[in-house]
């Protein structure tokens, strides 16, 4: 049976301290330091007169290259060393380009066994008829984790820089441009109902069959954020709030990140112990085939499409 | 076919070059987009169809919209429509 604890007894408890601490109501150094009212600055006449002298003589002398002699040095010297950067640059990557392989020599380091075992073996060990695909989303999906990762970390980058709190974005209408629009543009409401539409079906078209055609789950991806950026620019936030919102964006990126995780970590360490990986290959040329190929391009492609539309929306109003 | 990309190889050279020359930002922007959208059907010549999509959707499209959204934002855009809404328009930097 739990009691409940007395106010006054809970106050002293831990647990309380550190739930005020969390919410930011606890100041720490409230009681325990001295503080006092911050004092008005106030500036000598002789000090302001200094600095009007300082800042006259900066507009008047230090930049008129007629007379001021190092100015007129250091701009030589500034073009001269301009040129000879872009010289020396140009230079050594014309260099670099001379080390370069010839175009289809033998000894290419592209020409070895590597590329050809991709294009021999893919099939068979990924069962993904777009060769492509399976070697990014089999062979190398570790690679294609750290991208996925790279576009999550992007993101919250971006977040930490640009998200408004919600009752400052109720406050401050000016850091939302939308508002400056003219809301309801016909044409582009006609446009965007008939193009969002498509847009959504071929870009999950080209998530799915990934394995089987050109594209695959970044093309796609791209492609449904692109679309959702035309809707909100069509319709608004207001629309757009109704079935993608912070909650769902939260929800898919991190499901998908983390999914794509567990698979690929499965998929390797079945692989590098030899054990029998329980994912089946299917049958070459099906939608349901291709091993691991298909998940993960629908959790790439999830994961690119939040992405896209996040910064729209982040760029725009500064939240989601 | 071999004159065909020429003419879109001259056309990226162009556009390349004039980006960097053109004074007003809003037209950079467009050139930029012209570029990628030159860019992606020189994919699809080279026969990597994948890459088109990836750089139509993301080189012609997001990309453009997220500089037009930042050239509103630092106010370097005309505004034409915000007096018939009643909002105080914004200062013209050029």
């Amino acid at each position: 049976m739990s009691r409940i604890r007395k106010q006054s007894e809970y106050e002293k408890t831990f647990a309380y301290r550190f739930f005020r601490w969390m919410g930011g109501e606890k100041d720490a150094f409230v009681g325990n330091m001295e503080m006092r009212p911050q004092k008005e600055y106030v500036e000598e006449e002789a000090t302001i007169e200094e600095r009007m002298r300082d800042r006259r003589q900066a507009m008047e002398e230090v930049y008129d290259s007629g007379h001021n002699r190092e100015l007129r040095f250091f701009n030589w010297l500034y073009r001269c060393f301009s040129i000879i950067f872009c010289i020396a640059i140009v230079a050594m990557l014309v260099l670099t380009v001379s080390y370069l392989p010839s175009v289809g020599g033998e000894d290419k380091p592209t020409n070895n066994q590597v590329s050809e075992t991709y294009i021999t073996d893919g099939l068979k060990d990924t069962g993904a008829v777009n060769i492509v695909t399976g070697m990014i989303l089999s062979y190398r999906a570790f690679d294609t984790f750290g991208e996925t990762n790279v576009l999550f970390i992007a993101t919250c980058c971006v977040m930490i820089m640009l998200m408004v709190d919600e009752d400052k974005i109720r406050e401050n209408k000016d850091s939302n441009d939308r508002m400056f629009e003219p809301k309801n543009d016909v044409i582009l409401q006609v446009v965007a109902k008939l193009l969002v539409p498509m847009v959504f079906l071929f870009g999950i078209y080209i998530i799915l069959n990934g394995h089987l055609s050109p594209g695959g789950g970044f093309s796609g991806g791209a492609m449904i954020g692109a679309g959702m950026i035309l809707y909100v620019a069509a319709f608004g936030f207001d629309r757009m709030e109704k079935f993608f919102n912070e909650k769902v964006y939260k929800c898919v990126k991190v499901t998908a990140l983390i999914c794509y995780g567990c698979i690929v970590t499965y998929y390797f360490l079945t692989g590098a112990n030899g054990l029998a990986c329980l994912i089946p290959l299917g049958v070459p040329g099906r939608i349901l085939s291709g091993g691991i190929t298909l998940p993960i391009n629908i959790f790439v492609g999830s994961e690119v499409a939040c992405t896209m539309y996040a910064f729209y929306a982040l760029f725009r109003r500064g939240g989601l | 076919m071999e004159i065909f990309n020429m003419i879109l190889m001259g056309f990226l050279v162009v556009c390349a070059i004039s980006v960097s020359f053109s004074k007003n930002l809003l037209n950079s922007i467009l050139i930029f987009m012209s570029y990628s959208l030159i860019m992606s059907i020189i994919w699809i010549l080279l026969e990597s169809p994948d890459l088109a999509i990836t750089e139509a959707a993301v080189g012609a499209g997001v990309t453009s919209v997220l500089f037009f959204v930042t050239l509103k934002k630092i106010h370097a855009m005309q505004q034409e429509t915000e007096e018939e809404d009643g909002n105080e328009p914004y200062q013209k930097t050029k």
